[in-house]
């Protein structure tokens, strides 16, 4: 592994940050016409088909539309931070993607370029510090619009969006236990080693993934902006730029909590069953796994491997994008206090006992003098599967989210016919 | 602790331990407790332009954090005046207000009006035209029923259903058109008959519909009724006993779903609806789950009712053959003297209807939708009054939705099914 000069690192950080920008802005656009498309084809009607090919213009259209509509800026509301609640609300999920290794390093005549924007050495806990911002935009924003829909959304917002950082927080600290360390370069390295987290964490999977819908106010979570209630919640008042900037943080959201799922569960960029991809740091140099011996195999660097990973990795953020899509098509709302309830009494205690759970299981294995391989992976896999079967029969339907409904009402039959 | 005398808002008579019916009489003064300092309230306007008010309906709120305290409905802001009107207008002339009133339900708003008139002055309608206004009559309770299905899984987020429900509703709004020519104000009735024969094809159109509509209800159904998150909203949310649901004057579903056995097609049959082999749907509850259950399953014995009702349908005339009520042949009026006269004095004059009261009710979608008509002699009713289900199952929603969340309020008043057309008048 050749190590990039000074002069060309830093030029190869510029890119990266400019590549990276304007891949996301372009995978937002197209994630707001993937949802309407989809939206479309569940609800059988056509979606937008009308600005070019399938519409695939469809949100450069909009974009302009935006820009040229009435700015509105409501006499009672709090200027300077009705001004800074969408900049704040896009911008977390923007960085937060500096830190997500999303291709194998590419070889170039210069050195080895990483693709990562910043590879932190605290790349988890940057994207914790990070996630927590973004309640400050919506709740900004809808408490200086000085409406009460929009104060009742921004309020809403701010209480779910700090009681699921604990879920979120809590069901990572498996993935760092089993990683041993919180850099996601070497997480995506350790999940290509042995399995994918998603199969020895498959309860801590399940818990992020209701985090992260909770996070990014996402139907079943969308109380911040429910619209049958609070109009539209905390962006009530807000037109033109200021509200798609609301919007595309939405999907900003969304992308980045779809490829940090894809990046901790599903092994980031790793292509499976096949070990020609694997680029583990390993004393120096980067190898791709180990001969029967123990001997470490050099790893081969192509701009191929870049290439082929860059697109396992997009089509695993693609799989999640659609799942956050068809999930909203699907589910009706959540009321507030059944959130709130479910965040507190469901998931955090889950969380806590499953925190507790991998690490007797992984001290128990240590102490059994099981190695880190396939054996401690298949072990951790079979405790884990018990545990979220253990969690899928105690949220039994009916009883956890009603909360005060009796017991077994729920199951009940159609009604009693007319005698 | 203070005392002070307020005014009672309406409403809010049981919690300050009056009479458990809700105070919809004169506001009287009496003294009651100020409310501990910290339970600050804040009051908030929903409507009438929101988008879950179904309407031009406003409701005020009085919350606590998002608890509602207080709820008033506060209506007429549609308000068409349509009774006043009808004192106006000759007795079929009446008929395009009456669809007016419940866009939702065009056609059972039609028929019911039809048929007091018909009471009224002693007419029996021809067999085809009974077997024709049931198939109309059921056929728009699943028109209503669909777009009450349709705006409540809206208003508990689910958005797909609100399409697959208008997908079919789209499908009787062309029926609507084939049979009358109009979409949503269909007129389609007139005192001792309907407007005109059914067209060709029209009975197979509505057979068309009927095989295939319960696959899409059964999609719905698959989406919404075991979902734990529409139960986790719908169950014990709004829930009225029978006994308040009769003091409320609960009608309809609303009225069934907190178990009490009233339908006026099993109570008081008109139209032969006792040989036709259906079932009424009854809860246990009265929460919205249950009025949710009680109109998926009325659509169900609906289609039961068609099937049965196009397998009958008999030939012959659909106008009765009364020279109070019907035109003479067009052949008739261009070749004798008296039959053009008898066109002329219906078309100009009107139908003259006894100088009698008269009460019927029809079971709406909504509930039981009385006429009642008051006739003096000539072509114009003097007094035309309607039992509206929908204003009166709305005079429930301050009790139903006090101590629930706002969100819940929402979905109890989508429970409800109103339609203000109906409501203002």
């Amino acid at each position: 592994m050749n190590e990039l000069s000074p002069t060309a690192s830093l030029i190869a950080a510029a890119v990266k940050v400019l590549a990276v920008f304007t891949a996301l802005m372009v995978a937002i656009m197209y994630a707001t016409w993937a949802e309407r498309r989809i939206s479309a084809f569940i609800q059988d009607r056509l979606g937008p088909n009308r600005v070019g090919p399938f519409g695939l213009l469809q949100p450069i259209a909009d974009g302009l539309k935006n820009i040229i509509k009435e700015e509105t800026n409501p006499a009672t509301a709090s200027r300077f931070f009705f001004v800074m609640g969408p900049m704040l609300s896009i911008m977390p999920a923007l960085v937060t993607f500096a830190v997500i290794p999303f291709a194998a390093p590419l070889p170039t005549p210069w050195g080895t370029v990483d693709m990562i924007v910043a590879d932190l050495p605290v790349g988890v806990l940057y994207i914790l510090a990070i996630g927590s911002l973004g309640v400050y935009g919506i709740f900004l924003g809808g408490w200086s619009s000085n409406n009460k829909y929009a104060l009742l959304g921004g309020l809403r917002a701010s209480a779910q969006m700090v009681s699921y950082e604990v879920g979120l927080g809590l069901s990572l600290i498996p993935v760092m236990m089993l990683a041993g360390n919180v850099t996601l370069t070497r997480m995506v390295a350790d999940q290509q080693l042995g399995l994918w987290y998603v199969l020895p964490l498959s309860l801590g999977f399940l818990l992020f993934l209701i985090s992260a819908f909770a996070e990014t106010n996402r139907l079943p979570f969308d109380m911040p902006e429910a619209e049958s209630e609070l109009v539209t919640g905390y962006h009530t008042e807000y037109s033109s730029m200021k509200f798609s900037m609301f919007f595309i943080a939405e999907y900003a959201h969304v992308i980045t909590a779809s490829a940090l799922m894809a990046t901790l569960f599903l092994g980031g960029w790793d292509i499976p069953f096949w070990t020609g991809d694997n680029f583990i740091p390993y004393e120096g140099g980067l190898i791709s796994g180990f001969t029967a011996a123990g001997e470490p195999i050099a790893a081969q660097l192509s701009i191929w491997t870049t290439l082929l990973t860059l697109g396992a990795f997009m089509l695993k953020t693609t799989f999640f994008v659609v799942l956050y899509i068809w999930v909203r098509w699907t589910l009706p709302r959540f009321r507030y206090d059944q959130v709130m309830h479910l965040g507190w009494k469901v998931m955090l205690p889950t969380a806590l006992a499953y925190v507790m759970l991998v690490g007797g299981t992984i001290l128990v294995l240590d102490q059994l003098g099981v190695s880190a391989g396939p054996g401690f992976g298949l072990a951790l896999t079979a405790v884990s599967l018990v545990a979220t079967g253990m969690f899928a029969l105690y949220l039994d339907r009916g009883r956890i989210i009603t909360g005060a409904a009796p017991a077994g009402r729920a199951a009940r039959a159609a009604p009693a016919a007319h005698p | 602790m203070t005392r002070r005398t307020v005014e009672i808002p309406v409403g809010r008579g049981a919690e300050m331990g009056m009479d458990a019916r809700p105070a919809m009489g004169p506001l009287t003064p009496v003294d009651v407790a100020e409310p501990d300092i910290g339970s600050e309230q804040m009051l908030i306007n929903i409507g009438p332009q929101h988008p879950a008010t179904h309407g031009v309906l406003r409701l005020i709120c009085e919350l606590d954090g998002e608890t509602v305290v207080s709820v008033t409905p506060h209506i007429g802001y549609l308000h068409s005046s349509f009774e006043k009107l009808g004192e106006y207008r000759t007795y079929n002339q009446i008929v395009p207000l009456t669809d007016r009133m419940d866009y939702l339900a065009p056609l059972i708003y039609n028929c019911a009006y039809a048929m007091a008139v018909e009471k009224l002055m002693g007419i029996e309608v021809t067999e085809r035209c009974k077997v024709v206004r049931v198939i109309c009559l059921e056929l728009d309770r699943i028109f209503s029923h669909l777009l009450w299905l349709g705006t409540t899984a809206i208003d508990v987020g689910a958005f797909t259903p609100f399409l697959y429900a208008f997908q079919e509703r789209e499908r009787i709004y062309q029926l609507h058109e084939e049979l009358t020519g109009a979409r949503i104000t269909t007129s389609a009735t007139r005192v001792g008959g309907m407007m005109s024969d059914l067209p060709a094809g029209w009975a197979q159109g509505v057979r068309d519909f009927i095989d295939t509509f319960p696959r899409t209800l059964n999609e719905i159904d698959s989406l919404l009724t075991t979902n734990a998150i529409h139960q986790g909203r719908t169950i014990d949310i709004g829930a009225i006993g029978p006994e308040d649901a009769i003091d409320c004057g609960l009608t309809g579903p609303n009225l069934r779903a907190s178990g009490v056995d009233y339908d006026v097609r099993k109570d008081r049959p008109y139209y032969d609806y006792e040989t036709y082999d259906f079932e009424v749907p009854v809860g246990e509850n009265g929460d919205c789950y249950d009025r949710y259950l009680v109109r998926m399953e009325e659509m169900r014995q609906s289609v039961a009712i068609l099937h049965q009702a196009l397998d009958r349908l008999p030939d012959g005339p659909i106008n009765v053959e009364d020279p109070r009520v019907s035109l003479p042949s067009k052949t008739d009026c261009m070749n004798d003297m008296e039959s053009m006269i008898h066109h002329f004095k219906l078309i100009m004059d009107g139908i003259n209807a006894p100088a009698e009261d008269c009460y019927f009710a029809v079971e709406g979608s909504k509930g039981e939708l009385g006429m009642y008509l008051v006739g003096d002699g000539g072509p114009k009713p003097v007094r035309w009054r309607i039992r509206p289900p929908s204003f009166v199952n709305l005079s429930a929603i301050a009790r139903l939705a006090e101590g629930h969340l706002v969100a819940d309020l929402i979905m109890i008043n989508a429970s409800l099914d109103i339609v203000l057309g109906e409501i203002d008048r």
